[in-house]
């Protein structure tokens, strides 16, 4: 049983105007085979936390403490916090030229086990895993995201997100530019590699839609860099029927 | 007559964002209005007054810049398949100057001390391998001079492969006869304190097809001028570099490409690596769509990763367009430094710095290296360039 704990969270980001700070004091305490969910409107600093937890250089922790089972991870470089058992599904995956998706996915699984995979049931697993995804064997020739659409780059995500078998998985915006179908199979995939491995997660979002197919435990609802309000799956269907409206008006 | 330096039609003008420079400040002459000479005394000395020789200092080229140079003592070996022919030949040899004519000083030097050309002629209506090794280890100025003529009809790929030490002013010759696809790629793997000049002409006739892959890695000064000239419809060259420069190397690429007849394409892709102090790389590249060039495709790229501080790359596209009855012509030029966004991405997946930095400058010149179709020279020039990158991390 892991732990990841978000404690007092303060986080700013430098913009043309000065410093401006997005988050404003984040608590949260996420366990292994938990569901959290995250909505809020625009600009509430939901990707902030998600980019803060995984290291992205943009962001400055001014206060607070991020800790998995006890070791800090504010203390580590990106790549370490990853091999600790980090994983962020990205909104905008980059595209990595000259990169195969195939060379990209074994030397990330070498990085983060500590060893390299066994090439017969690395060939299977990264095969099944494709399989339920429906994604084209052919992928894996491809470059990292070049030319990948808005589906293609989602599923990417969770492909190494059932690769490369983390502690805990922050999916950020995962569901957006998704249409219906695509949702319905990149949903599939992430509750298979959650019961699969049974890690923490954390699923970022501005729509209710993805909570259909995944079901959270907890809903936190994200208003100007704070948690303004938190319960369980019935606050998503209250946000669906009412929206953001009373958080941002009060 | 009109003259652009932009993209016209269908083109991206995409610029770079440091240690780059854009032609500013220097005269615009028309292309096409160039001295051409075989005799060396036709050219004024090599000053960075001259575009020409703007980023390449006199003294860097060890006297390549003569009047005249010694002839080449070095080997060539020279491995090819069946009903490839060679021979040395004089210079009134029918294909001695059939694909061009020298435009720079150091050419033309070369020209005039070679006696003979080495000639490599490619069987037509079937397809052939040539490979060949040149190595010295002679620090004489010297002169070298080579025609590859591929016959109508012919399939082939010559590899021209430098190596080890020489002051070398070379002149290559690509003769591609009438629905001909050659394959030419000239590697410069030369040690540290080697000085290179090659001027590589190809004249191209109808229907034919060129792939013409330069690849610079070492070598104190390295200067490829590669031109290609259509003569007849149809036609199509891919030029393609790649290099590495590390601390104190200078290696220069400039291209024409002269689209004087119509319905000709052509596709120049470039890209470099920069590393240490002092290294410089410079790329220009020329194309010319003459008034008769009508239903002309062109495109042009550069790019440049600039892997520390002190580096230094200058990239140059040049587009001149006499009629406006083209299929397309645009250019795009980027210098920069890591993408810190991929750097993330990798290092997201537990991939340490370092190698995800080595994974993005493999990838960014894998796409010009998996051209080549030889898996032995792939293999031999991706071990190149880790060793490169080893020496960067240290």
């Amino acid at each position: 049983m892991s732990v990841l704990e978000i404690k007092n969270l303060h986080v700013t980001v430098e913009t043309e105007q000065g410093t401006k700070e997005i988050l404003k004091g984040v608590d949260l305490v996420i366990r292994s085979g938990e569901s959290h969910a995250i909505m809020g409107p625009n600009g509430s600093g939901k990707s902030t936390l998600a980019y803060t937890i995984a290291g992205h250089p943009k962001y400055t922790v001014t206060e607070g403490e991020i800790l998995l089972d006890g070791a800090d991870v504010l203390e580590m470089s990106v790549d370490e916090r990853a091999r600790a058992g980090l994983f962020l599904a990205m909104q905008y995956p980059v595209e990595i030229p000259g990169v195969s998706v195939s060379n990209f996915l074994r030397t990330a699984k070498t990085a983060v086990a500590g060893e390299a995979p066994a090439l017969r049931t690395w060939i299977k697993d990264v095969r099944s895993a494709m399989d339920s995804l429906k994604m084209d064997a052919s992928f894996t020739e491809r470059n990292v995201n070049e030319g990948f659409s808005g589906g293609e780059k989602k599923r990417h995500e969770i492909l190494q997100l059932d690769l490369l078998k983390p502690q805990f998985a922050v999916l950020d915006e995962t569901d957006s530019g998704l249409d219906v179908d695509a949702l319905k199979i990149v949903s599939e995939g992430v509750n298979r590699a959650k019961e699969a491995n049974g890690f923490g997660l954390l699923l970022i979002t501005h729509y209710t839609r993805i909570l259909r197919y995944i079901k959270p435990d907890f809903v936190h609802v994200f208003v100007a860099g704070k948690i303004a309000e938190q319960g369980g799956p019935e606050l998503a269907e209250r946000l669906e029927a009412e929206g953001y409206d009373r958080y941002v008006k009060a | 007559m009109t003259t652009a330096t932009e993209a016209v039609k269908d083109g991206a003008v995409q610029h770079g964002l440091q240690a780059h420079s854009h032609g500013a400040g220097v005269p615009i002459q028309t292309r096409n209005e160039r001295m051409r000479s075989t005799n060396v005394a036709d050219f004024p000395p090599v000053t960075p007054r001259e575009e020409q020789w703007r980023y390449l200092p006199a003294a860097r080229l060890k006297g390549l810049d003569a009047d005249s140079l010694s002839e080449f003592v070095g080997d060539l070996e020279v491995k090819h398949s069946d009903g490839v022919t060679t021979s040395w030949v004089s210079s009134d040899h029918p294909a001695f100057g059939a694909a061009g004519t020298p435009e720079e000083r150091p050419s033309a030097a070369a020209w005039g001390s070679a006696e003979q050309a080495y000639l490599i002629t490619l069987p037509a209506e079937q397809s052939s391998e040539v490979q060949i090794a040149l190595t010295s280890e002679s620090t004489e100025p010297s002169a070298l001079h080579l025609i590859i003529e591929a016959k109508p009809f012919s399939k082939a790929s010559v590899i021209l492969d430098h190596k080890g030490d020489a002051i070398l002013g070379e002149n290559v010759e690509i003769i591609v006869g009438d629905e001909a696809e050659l394959t030419v790629i000239s590697i410069q793997d030369w040690n540290e304190e080697a000085v290179h000049a090659s001027t590589q002409l190809a004249k191209l006739g109808r229907n034919a097809k060129l792939k013409h892959l330069v690849v610079s890695l070492g070598g104190e000064t390295v200067r490829v001028s590669t031109s290609a000239e259509f003569t007849a419809p149809g036609a199509e060259v891919e030029l393609l570099g790649m290099y590495f420069a590390d601390s104190g190397q200078h290696l220069e690429n400039r291209l024409f490409v002269d689209h004087a007849v119509a319905n000709c394409k052509s596709r120049v892709t470039y890209k470099g690596a920069l590393q240490g102090e002092q290294a410089h790389t410079v790329w220009v590249g020329d194309v010319l769509i003459r008034m008769a060039a009508e239903g002309t495709d062109t495109y042009e790229l550069n790019r440049n990763l600039l892997l520390t501080e002190g580096a230094r790359a200058d990239s140059v596209p040049n587009l001149e367009i006499e009629t406006g009855q083209i299929a397309g012509a645009g250019h795009a030029s980027a210098s920069g430094r890591f993408d810190d966004e991929q750097l993330f991405y990798l290092q997201a997946r537990g991939i340490p710095e370092a190698e995800a930095r080595r994974l993005v400058v493999r990838g960014f010149l894998n796409e010009i290296i998996q051209q080549i179709g030889n898996e032995e020279i792939e293999a031999r020039l991706t071990d190149a360039i880790e060793a490169e990158l080893a020496r960067s991390d240290s």
